[in-house]
Protein backbone atom coordinates (compact mmCIF):
# COMPACT_ATOMS: atom_id res chain seq x y z
CA UNK A 1 0.00 0.00 0.00
CA UNK A 2 2.77 2.07 0.88
CA UNK A 3 4.55 1.79 -2.44
CA UNK A 4 1.41 2.34 -3.94
CA UNK A 5 0.76 5.71 -2.53
CA UNK A 6 4.21 6.99 -3.55
CA UNK A 7 3.89 5.51 -7.26
CA UNK A 8 0.45 7.84 -7.29
CA UNK A 9 1.73 10.36 -5.70
CA UNK A 10 5.03 10.61 -7.58
CA UNK A 11 3.20 10.58 -11.00
CA UNK A 12 0.38 13.05 -9.55
CA UNK A 13 3.40 15.03 -9.05
CA UNK A 14 5.29 14.47 -12.38
CA UNK A 15 1.57 15.78 -14.02
CA UNK A 16 1.26 18.86 -11.70
CA UNK A 17 4.70 19.86 -12.39
CA UNK A 18 4.33 19.36 -16.40
CA UNK A 19 0.77 20.59 -16.24
CA UNK A 20 0.06 21.51 -19.85
CA UNK A 21 -0.08 17.54 -20.84
CA UNK A 22 -3.05 16.69 -19.55
CA UNK A 23 -4.33 19.98 -20.19
CA UNK A 24 -3.88 19.20 -23.51
CA UNK A 25 -5.79 16.36 -23.28
CA UNK A 26 -8.92 17.88 -21.91
CA UNK A 27 -8.28 20.41 -25.10
CA UNK A 28 -8.18 17.67 -27.41
CA UNK A 29 -11.30 16.86 -26.08
CA UNK A 30 -13.16 20.02 -26.54
CA UNK A 31 -12.02 20.45 -30.10
CA UNK A 32 -13.11 16.94 -31.22
CA UNK A 33 -16.58 17.77 -29.75
CA UNK A 34 -16.38 21.14 -31.25
CA UNK A 35 -15.97 19.83 -34.69
CA UNK A 36 -19.10 18.55 -34.52
CA UNK A 37 -21.30 21.49 -35.14
CA UNK A 38 -19.64 22.52 -38.28
CA UNK A 39 -19.56 18.90 -39.72
CA UNK A 40 -23.05 17.95 -39.17
CA UNK A 41 -24.42 21.90 -39.17
CA UNK A 42 -25.72 23.96 -36.05
CA UNK A 43 -28.98 22.33 -35.80
CA UNK A 44 -30.03 22.18 -32.24
CA UNK A 45 -32.45 18.84 -32.72
CA UNK A 46 -29.85 17.19 -34.79
CA UNK A 47 -26.92 18.10 -32.09
CA UNK A 48 -29.22 16.97 -28.87
CA UNK A 49 -29.80 13.70 -30.59
CA UNK A 50 -25.69 12.61 -31.40
CA UNK A 51 -24.66 14.76 -28.23
CA UNK A 52 -23.93 11.38 -26.01
CA UNK A 53 -22.22 9.23 -28.25
CA UNK A 54 -19.77 12.55 -29.71
CA UNK A 55 -19.29 13.04 -26.00
CA UNK A 56 -18.49 9.83 -25.47
CA UNK A 57 -16.35 9.34 -28.59
CA UNK A 58 -14.34 12.23 -27.92
CA UNK A 59 -13.65 11.26 -24.71
CA UNK A 60 -12.89 7.37 -25.82
CA UNK A 61 -10.54 9.49 -28.25
CA UNK A 62 -8.58 11.76 -25.76
CA UNK A 63 -7.91 8.89 -23.11
CA UNK A 64 -6.30 6.99 -25.96
CA UNK A 65 -4.40 9.93 -26.96
CA UNK A 66 -2.59 10.22 -23.17
CA UNK A 67 -2.15 6.27 -23.04
CA UNK A 68 1.00 5.50 -25.41
CA UNK A 69 3.08 7.71 -22.34
CA UNK A 70 1.42 5.94 -19.62
CA UNK A 71 4.45 3.17 -19.33
CA UNK A 72 6.81 4.79 -21.16
CA UNK A 73 8.85 7.69 -20.51
CA UNK A 74 9.47 4.98 -17.09
CA UNK A 75 10.53 2.45 -19.66
CA UNK A 76 13.04 4.66 -21.39
CA UNK A 77 14.72 5.84 -18.48
CA UNK A 78 15.38 2.67 -16.64
CA UNK A 79 12.37 3.00 -13.53
CA UNK A 80 10.24 0.63 -14.90
CA UNK A 81 12.82 -1.98 -14.71
CA UNK A 82 13.73 -1.25 -10.74
CA UNK A 83 10.17 -0.60 -10.06
CA UNK A 84 9.74 -4.05 -11.53
CA UNK A 85 12.69 -5.41 -9.59
CA UNK A 86 10.68 -4.05 -5.89
CA UNK A 87 9.24 -6.83 -3.17
CA UNK A 88 5.89 -5.97 -4.28
CA UNK A 89 3.93 -7.43 -6.63
CA UNK A 90 4.10 -5.68 -10.26
CA UNK A 91 0.29 -5.40 -10.39
CA UNK A 92 0.20 -3.07 -7.50
CA UNK A 93 2.58 -0.66 -9.82
CA UNK A 94 0.36 -0.86 -12.77
CA UNK A 95 -2.74 0.17 -10.65
CA UNK A 96 -0.77 2.90 -9.18
CA UNK A 97 0.47 4.25 -12.76
CA UNK A 98 -3.41 3.15 -13.94
CA UNK A 99 -4.78 5.57 -10.92
CA UNK A 100 -2.81 8.25 -11.85
CA UNK A 101 -3.52 8.61 -15.03
CA UNK A 102 -7.45 8.41 -14.84
CA UNK A 103 -6.54 11.11 -12.07
CA UNK A 104 -4.74 13.36 -14.34
CA UNK A 105 -6.81 12.75 -17.57
CA UNK A 106 -9.92 10.95 -17.00
CA UNK A 107 -11.28 13.21 -14.03
CA UNK A 108 -10.46 16.68 -16.13
CA UNK A 109 -12.43 14.98 -19.02
CA UNK A 110 -15.61 14.49 -16.70
CA UNK A 111 -15.15 17.99 -15.54
CA UNK A 112 -15.16 19.25 -19.14
CA UNK A 113 -18.42 17.39 -20.08
CA UNK A 114 -21.07 19.27 -18.91
CA UNK A 115 -19.80 22.65 -20.96
CA UNK A 116 -19.38 20.29 -23.76
CA UNK A 117 -22.86 19.39 -23.14
CA UNK A 118 -24.08 22.81 -23.08
CA UNK A 119 -22.77 23.39 -26.40
CA UNK A 120 -24.30 20.34 -28.06
CA UNK A 121 -27.92 21.31 -26.55
CA UNK A 122 -28.08 18.23 -24.39
CA UNK A 123 -31.43 18.48 -22.52
CA UNK A 124 -30.98 18.85 -19.12
CA UNK A 125 -32.67 15.63 -17.85
CA UNK A 126 -29.29 14.02 -19.15
CA UNK A 127 -26.86 15.87 -17.47
CA UNK A 128 -26.29 13.47 -14.30
CA UNK A 129 -26.78 10.33 -15.89
CA UNK A 130 -23.92 11.73 -18.40
CA UNK A 131 -21.47 12.41 -15.47
CA UNK A 132 -22.49 9.17 -13.53
CA UNK A 133 -21.45 6.88 -16.86
CA UNK A 134 -18.63 8.84 -17.48
CA UNK A 135 -17.47 8.01 -14.07
CA UNK A 136 -18.00 4.52 -14.13
CA UNK A 137 -16.76 4.27 -17.57
CA UNK A 138 -13.54 6.30 -17.96
CA UNK A 139 -11.99 4.49 -15.00
CA UNK A 140 -12.26 1.04 -17.59
CA UNK A 141 -10.59 2.76 -20.20
CA UNK A 142 -7.49 3.27 -18.57
CA UNK A 143 -7.42 0.18 -17.01
CA UNK A 144 -7.94 -1.24 -20.10
CA UNK A 145 -5.83 1.17 -22.05
CA UNK A 146 -2.94 0.42 -19.52
CA UNK A 147 -2.82 -3.29 -21.08
CA UNK A 148 -2.34 -1.43 -24.57
CA UNK A 149 0.28 0.40 -23.07
CA UNK A 150 2.38 -2.25 -21.96
CA UNK A 151 1.93 -4.45 -24.88
CA UNK A 152 3.32 -1.56 -27.01
CA UNK A 153 6.39 -0.72 -24.85
CA UNK A 154 9.37 -0.51 -27.47
CA UNK A 155 7.22 -1.12 -30.58
CA UNK A 156 8.43 0.80 -33.87
CA UNK A 157 5.03 3.97 -33.98
CA UNK A 158 3.45 2.74 -30.59
CA UNK A 159 0.81 5.15 -30.74
CA UNK A 160 -0.69 3.99 -34.12
CA UNK A 161 -0.63 0.48 -33.28
CA UNK A 162 -1.85 0.90 -29.50
CA UNK A 163 -5.29 2.50 -31.30
CA UNK A 164 -5.63 -0.37 -33.08
CA UNK A 165 -4.97 -2.60 -30.21
CA UNK A 166 -7.25 -0.96 -27.48
CA UNK A 167 -9.98 0.87 -29.87
CA UNK A 168 -11.86 -2.14 -29.93
CA UNK A 169 -11.96 -3.17 -26.72
CA UNK A 170 -13.42 0.32 -26.17
CA UNK A 171 -16.24 -0.19 -28.00
CA UNK A 172 -18.58 -2.37 -24.74
CA UNK A 173 -17.83 1.01 -22.84
CA UNK A 174 -18.72 3.03 -25.45
CA UNK A 175 -22.27 1.28 -25.89
CA UNK A 176 -23.20 1.38 -22.48
CA UNK A 177 -21.88 4.68 -21.62
CA UNK A 178 -23.83 6.04 -24.55
CA UNK A 179 -27.04 4.44 -24.14
CA UNK A 180 -27.45 4.97 -20.66
CA UNK A 181 -27.51 8.56 -21.65
CA UNK A 182 -30.05 8.02 -24.45
CA UNK A 183 -32.41 5.98 -22.18
CA UNK A 184 -32.56 8.90 -19.29
CA UNK A 185 -33.60 11.21 -22.54
CA UNK A 186 -36.18 8.66 -23.84
CA UNK A 187 -37.75 8.32 -20.39
CA UNK A 188 -36.35 4.82 -19.75
CA UNK A 189 -34.36 3.69 -16.93
CA UNK A 190 -30.85 4.40 -17.57
CA UNK A 191 -29.99 2.09 -14.14
CA UNK A 192 -28.93 -1.09 -16.11
CA UNK A 193 -26.78 0.42 -18.27
CA UNK A 194 -24.85 2.16 -15.78
CA UNK A 195 -25.01 -1.85 -13.63
CA UNK A 196 -23.37 -3.02 -16.60
CA UNK A 197 -21.03 -0.07 -16.72
CA UNK A 198 -20.14 -0.73 -13.17
CA UNK A 199 -19.94 -4.65 -13.88
CA UNK A 200 -17.36 -3.75 -16.71
CA UNK A 201 -15.52 -1.94 -14.27
CA UNK A 202 -15.40 -4.64 -11.94
CA UNK A 203 -14.39 -6.94 -14.39
CA UNK A 204 -11.51 -4.65 -15.75
CA UNK A 205 -9.86 -4.03 -12.61
CA UNK A 206 -8.71 -7.25 -11.91
CA UNK A 207 -8.38 -8.74 -14.92
CA UNK A 208 -6.82 -5.65 -16.63
CA UNK A 209 -4.00 -5.20 -13.85
CA UNK A 210 -3.44 -8.92 -14.15
CA UNK A 211 -2.94 -8.58 -18.23
CA UNK A 212 -1.16 -5.50 -18.20
CA UNK A 213 1.29 -6.59 -15.46
CA UNK A 214 1.72 -9.79 -17.02
CA UNK A 215 2.30 -7.70 -20.55
CA UNK A 216 5.16 -5.79 -18.49
CA UNK A 217 6.86 -8.87 -17.35
CA UNK A 218 7.28 -9.74 -20.95
CA UNK A 219 8.56 -6.90 -22.28
CA UNK A 220 11.00 -6.07 -19.55
CA UNK A 221 12.67 -9.16 -19.77
CA UNK B 1 7.26 -36.62 -15.86
CA UNK B 2 5.33 -38.72 -17.60
CA UNK B 3 2.22 -37.05 -18.72
CA UNK B 4 4.44 -33.55 -20.22
CA UNK B 5 7.23 -35.80 -21.69
CA UNK B 6 4.23 -37.38 -24.12
CA UNK B 7 2.96 -33.96 -25.00
CA UNK B 8 6.51 -32.55 -25.64
CA UNK B 9 7.49 -35.81 -27.96
CA UNK B 10 4.87 -33.61 -30.50
CA UNK B 11 6.50 -30.57 -29.77
CA UNK B 12 9.68 -31.48 -31.33
CA UNK B 13 9.80 -29.38 -34.14
CA UNK B 14 11.94 -32.24 -36.03
CA UNK B 15 9.41 -34.83 -35.20
CA UNK B 16 6.20 -31.98 -35.67
CA UNK B 17 7.64 -31.77 -39.47
CA UNK B 18 7.90 -35.92 -40.21
CA UNK B 19 4.41 -35.85 -38.68
CA UNK B 20 3.13 -32.82 -40.39
CA UNK B 21 4.87 -34.00 -43.94
CA UNK B 22 2.52 -37.17 -43.51
CA UNK B 23 -0.85 -35.42 -42.11
CA UNK B 24 -0.98 -32.92 -44.83
CA UNK B 25 -1.56 -34.57 -47.94
CA UNK B 26 -4.22 -36.17 -46.06
CA UNK B 27 -5.85 -33.58 -44.97
CA UNK B 28 -5.43 -32.11 -48.68
CA UNK B 29 -7.39 -34.42 -49.97
CA UNK B 30 -10.05 -34.79 -47.59
CA UNK B 31 -10.54 -30.99 -47.96
CA UNK B 32 -10.93 -31.48 -51.64
CA UNK B 33 -13.35 -34.33 -51.22
CA UNK B 34 -15.63 -32.77 -48.63
CA UNK B 35 -15.40 -29.17 -50.56
CA UNK B 36 -16.65 -30.95 -53.82
CA UNK B 37 -19.22 -33.20 -51.97
CA UNK B 38 -20.39 -30.19 -49.77
CA UNK B 39 -21.14 -28.04 -52.84
CA UNK B 40 -22.24 -30.44 -54.80
CA UNK B 41 -24.99 -31.20 -52.41
CA UNK B 42 -25.45 -27.39 -51.04
CA UNK B 43 -25.81 -25.90 -54.47
CA UNK B 44 -27.66 -28.82 -56.50
CA UNK B 45 -28.92 -31.40 -54.88
CA UNK B 46 -30.43 -29.61 -51.68
CA UNK B 47 -33.34 -27.30 -51.92
CA UNK B 48 -33.85 -23.64 -51.40
CA UNK B 49 -35.63 -22.28 -48.24
CA UNK B 50 -39.60 -22.10 -47.99
CA UNK B 51 -38.61 -18.91 -46.80
CA UNK B 52 -35.33 -17.37 -48.20
CA UNK B 53 -35.47 -19.00 -51.67
CA UNK B 54 -32.13 -20.16 -53.31
CA UNK B 55 -30.12 -17.10 -50.87
CA UNK B 56 -30.37 -20.07 -48.11
CA UNK B 57 -26.97 -21.02 -50.01
CA UNK B 58 -25.22 -18.64 -49.02
CA UNK B 59 -25.21 -20.37 -45.35
CA UNK B 60 -23.33 -23.15 -46.77
CA UNK B 61 -20.50 -20.45 -46.76
CA UNK B 62 -20.94 -17.94 -44.20
CA UNK B 63 -22.03 -20.41 -41.07
CA UNK B 64 -18.57 -22.85 -41.06
CA UNK B 65 -16.67 -19.38 -42.04
CA UNK B 66 -18.38 -18.14 -38.43
CA UNK B 67 -17.69 -21.45 -36.91
CA UNK B 68 -13.64 -21.19 -37.85
CA UNK B 69 -13.67 -17.65 -37.22
CA UNK B 70 -14.49 -18.56 -33.72
CA UNK B 71 -12.34 -22.03 -34.04
CA UNK B 72 -9.30 -20.45 -35.36
CA UNK B 73 -8.98 -17.77 -32.21
CA UNK B 74 -9.60 -20.18 -29.28
CA UNK B 75 -6.53 -22.00 -31.18
CA UNK B 76 -4.86 -18.73 -31.52
CA UNK B 77 -5.63 -18.22 -28.05
CA UNK B 78 -4.51 -22.17 -26.87
CA UNK B 79 -1.50 -22.11 -28.60
CA UNK B 80 -0.28 -18.21 -27.47
CA UNK B 81 -0.95 -19.48 -23.44
CA UNK B 82 1.28 -22.58 -24.10
CA UNK B 83 4.17 -20.55 -25.50
CA UNK B 84 3.83 -18.03 -22.89
CA UNK B 85 3.81 -20.92 -20.16
CA UNK B 86 6.30 -23.32 -21.40
CA UNK B 87 7.97 -21.16 -23.73
CA UNK B 88 7.55 -23.57 -26.70
CA UNK B 89 8.37 -21.91 -29.41
CA UNK B 90 6.17 -24.41 -31.75
CA UNK B 91 3.33 -22.88 -30.20
CA UNK B 92 4.26 -19.59 -30.78
CA UNK B 93 4.59 -20.52 -34.86
CA UNK B 94 1.02 -22.43 -35.20
CA UNK B 95 -0.11 -19.14 -33.25
CA UNK B 96 1.10 -16.73 -35.76
CA UNK B 97 0.37 -19.05 -38.37
CA UNK B 98 -3.26 -19.56 -37.64
CA UNK B 99 -3.60 -15.59 -37.20
CA UNK B 100 -3.93 -14.90 -40.87
CA UNK B 101 -6.42 -17.64 -41.70
CA UNK B 102 -8.38 -16.72 -38.61
CA UNK B 103 -8.75 -13.18 -40.31
CA UNK B 104 -9.41 -14.77 -44.09
CA UNK B 105 -12.86 -17.33 -42.08
CA UNK B 106 -13.67 -13.60 -40.47
CA UNK B 107 -13.81 -11.81 -43.14
CA UNK B 108 -14.97 -14.15 -45.34
CA UNK B 109 -18.01 -14.73 -42.84
CA UNK B 110 -18.83 -10.71 -42.46
CA UNK B 111 -19.11 -10.53 -46.58
CA UNK B 112 -21.15 -13.97 -47.08
CA UNK B 113 -22.85 -12.24 -44.16
CA UNK B 114 -23.76 -9.22 -45.47
CA UNK B 115 -24.35 -10.29 -49.02
CA UNK B 116 -26.92 -12.31 -47.77
CA UNK B 117 -28.32 -9.52 -45.99
CA UNK B 118 -29.30 -7.19 -48.40
CA UNK B 119 -31.81 -9.37 -49.61
CA UNK B 120 -32.93 -11.23 -46.70
CA UNK B 121 -32.61 -7.87 -43.98
CA UNK B 122 -33.22 -5.49 -46.90
CA UNK B 123 -29.92 -4.04 -45.46
CA UNK B 124 -26.20 -4.66 -46.16
CA UNK B 125 -25.12 -4.34 -42.52
CA UNK B 126 -26.98 -3.59 -39.07
CA UNK B 127 -25.31 -2.61 -35.65
CA UNK B 128 -26.24 -5.97 -33.64
CA UNK B 129 -24.65 -7.99 -30.89
CA UNK B 130 -23.31 -10.60 -33.07
CA UNK B 131 -22.21 -8.58 -36.26
CA UNK B 132 -20.80 -5.94 -33.87
CA UNK B 133 -18.87 -8.44 -31.80
CA UNK B 134 -17.14 -10.21 -35.15
CA UNK B 135 -16.30 -6.97 -36.57
CA UNK B 136 -14.40 -6.86 -32.93
CA UNK B 137 -13.21 -10.43 -33.77
CA UNK B 138 -12.04 -8.92 -37.12
CA UNK B 139 -10.02 -6.41 -35.64
CA UNK B 140 -8.41 -8.29 -32.94
CA UNK B 141 -6.87 -10.39 -35.65
CA UNK B 142 -5.29 -7.33 -37.63
CA UNK B 143 -3.97 -6.32 -33.30
CA UNK B 144 -2.75 -9.05 -33.02
CA UNK B 145 -1.01 -9.30 -36.27
CA UNK B 146 0.07 -5.93 -36.73
CA UNK B 147 1.36 -6.20 -32.78
CA UNK B 148 3.66 -9.30 -34.14
CA UNK B 149 5.49 -7.37 -36.55
CA UNK B 150 5.98 -3.97 -34.75
CA UNK B 151 8.59 -4.94 -32.90
CA UNK B 152 12.74 -5.41 -33.94
CA UNK B 153 13.41 -7.94 -31.34
CA UNK B 154 10.99 -11.23 -33.03
CA UNK B 155 10.56 -12.83 -29.64
CA UNK B 156 9.12 -9.85 -28.29
CA UNK B 157 6.55 -8.99 -30.93
CA UNK B 158 5.90 -12.60 -30.33
CA UNK B 159 5.06 -12.51 -26.37
CA UNK B 160 3.17 -8.95 -26.68
CA UNK B 161 1.09 -10.70 -29.62
CA UNK B 162 0.19 -13.98 -27.37
CA UNK B 163 -0.41 -11.65 -24.60
CA UNK B 164 -2.97 -9.73 -26.27
CA UNK B 165 -4.89 -12.89 -27.95
CA UNK B 166 -5.83 -13.93 -24.53
CA UNK B 167 -6.77 -10.86 -23.73
CA UNK B 168 -9.53 -11.37 -26.36
CA UNK B 169 -10.48 -14.56 -25.85
CA UNK B 170 -13.06 -12.13 -23.48
CA UNK B 171 -14.94 -11.75 -26.85
CA UNK B 172 -15.63 -15.86 -27.79
CA UNK B 173 -17.73 -16.15 -25.31
CA UNK B 174 -19.41 -12.58 -26.05
CA UNK B 175 -20.06 -13.67 -30.03
CA UNK B 176 -20.89 -17.51 -29.26
CA UNK B 177 -24.01 -15.80 -26.75
CA UNK B 178 -24.78 -12.48 -28.38
CA UNK B 179 -27.68 -13.93 -30.21
CA UNK B 180 -29.24 -15.24 -27.15
CA UNK B 181 -28.34 -12.13 -24.80
CA UNK B 182 -29.58 -9.49 -26.74
CA UNK B 183 -32.23 -9.19 -29.03
CA UNK B 184 -30.99 -9.53 -32.32
CA UNK B 185 -31.90 -9.49 -36.32
CA UNK B 186 -29.21 -12.24 -36.00
CA UNK B 187 -31.26 -15.21 -36.03
CA UNK B 188 -29.94 -17.46 -32.36
CA UNK B 189 -27.86 -21.23 -32.61
CA UNK B 190 -30.28 -23.86 -35.14
CA UNK B 191 -27.33 -26.51 -35.55
CA UNK B 192 -25.75 -26.97 -31.97
CA UNK B 193 -28.67 -27.43 -29.52
CA UNK B 194 -29.39 -29.39 -26.66
CA UNK B 195 -32.66 -30.59 -28.38
CA UNK B 196 -30.95 -31.20 -31.37
CA UNK B 197 -30.53 -29.30 -34.55
CA UNK B 198 -33.38 -27.41 -35.93
CA UNK B 199 -32.55 -28.27 -39.89
CA UNK B 200 -33.56 -30.55 -41.74
CA UNK B 201 -30.93 -33.30 -43.02
CA UNK B 202 -31.07 -32.39 -46.25
CA UNK B 203 -29.70 -28.86 -45.33
CA UNK B 204 -27.57 -30.04 -42.08
CA UNK B 205 -25.38 -32.63 -44.72
CA UNK B 206 -24.23 -30.11 -46.78
CA UNK B 207 -23.58 -27.75 -44.09
CA UNK B 208 -21.41 -30.31 -41.79
CA UNK B 209 -19.94 -31.01 -45.26
CA UNK B 210 -19.48 -27.73 -45.74
CA UNK B 211 -17.91 -27.07 -42.34
CA UNK B 212 -15.57 -30.20 -42.14
CA UNK B 213 -14.25 -28.56 -45.40
CA UNK B 214 -13.50 -25.55 -43.89
CA UNK B 215 -11.65 -27.63 -40.75
CA UNK B 216 -9.72 -29.55 -42.82
CA UNK B 217 -8.46 -26.53 -44.97
CA UNK B 218 -7.40 -25.00 -41.99
CA UNK B 219 -4.95 -28.03 -40.67
CA UNK B 220 -3.93 -28.21 -44.25
CA UNK B 221 -2.79 -24.36 -44.51
CA UNK B 222 -1.71 -24.69 -41.00
CA UNK B 223 0.75 -26.80 -41.77
CA UNK B 224 1.38 -25.53 -44.54
CA UNK B 225 2.63 -22.48 -43.15
CA UNK B 226 4.29 -24.01 -39.87
CA UNK B 227 6.54 -25.98 -42.29
CA UNK B 228 7.70 -22.32 -44.20
CA UNK B 229 7.77 -20.71 -40.96
CA UNK B 230 10.33 -23.30 -39.81
CA UNK B 231 12.30 -23.98 -42.95
CA UNK B 232 12.00 -20.60 -42.96
CA UNK B 233 13.73 -19.97 -39.31
CA UNK B 234 16.41 -22.82 -40.35
CA UNK B 235 17.76 -21.01 -43.39
CA UNK B 236 17.96 -17.68 -41.59
CA UNK B 237 20.05 -19.47 -39.14
CA UNK B 238 22.26 -21.24 -41.97
CA UNK B 239 22.57 -18.15 -43.54
CA UNK B 240 24.10 -16.42 -40.11
CA UNK B 241 26.61 -19.05 -39.61
CA UNK B 242 27.78 -18.42 -42.99
CA UNK B 243 28.45 -15.46 -42.51
CA UNK B 244 30.18 -15.71 -39.42
CA UNK B 245 32.70 -18.43 -41.13
CA UNK B 246 33.51 -16.03 -43.76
Amino acid sequence: MNRFAAILGRDLRLAVRQGVDSLMVVAFFVLAVVLFPFGVGPEPGVLARIAPGVIWVAALLAAMLSLERLFQADHEDGSLELMALEPVALESVVLAKVAAHWLTTGLPLIVAAPLLAILLNLPVEGFAVLLLALLLGTPTLSLIGAVGAALILGARRGGVLLSLLVLPLFIPVLIFGAAAVEASLGGFPARPHLLILAALLLAALPLCTWAAAGALRQGLE
Amino acid sequence: MAPSSSLHRFANPARFLRLAAVVQPWAAGLTIAALIAGLYLGLIASPGDYQQGETVRIMYIHVPSAWMALFCYTNMALASAVALIWRHPLADVIAKATAPIGACFTFLALVTGSLWGKPMWGTWWVWDARLTSVLILFFLYLGYMALYNAFDDATRGARAAAVLALVGVVNVPIIKFSVDWWNTLHQPASVVKLDGPAIHPSMLWPLLLMALAFTTYYVWVLLLRVRAELIGRRVRAIRLRQTQVR
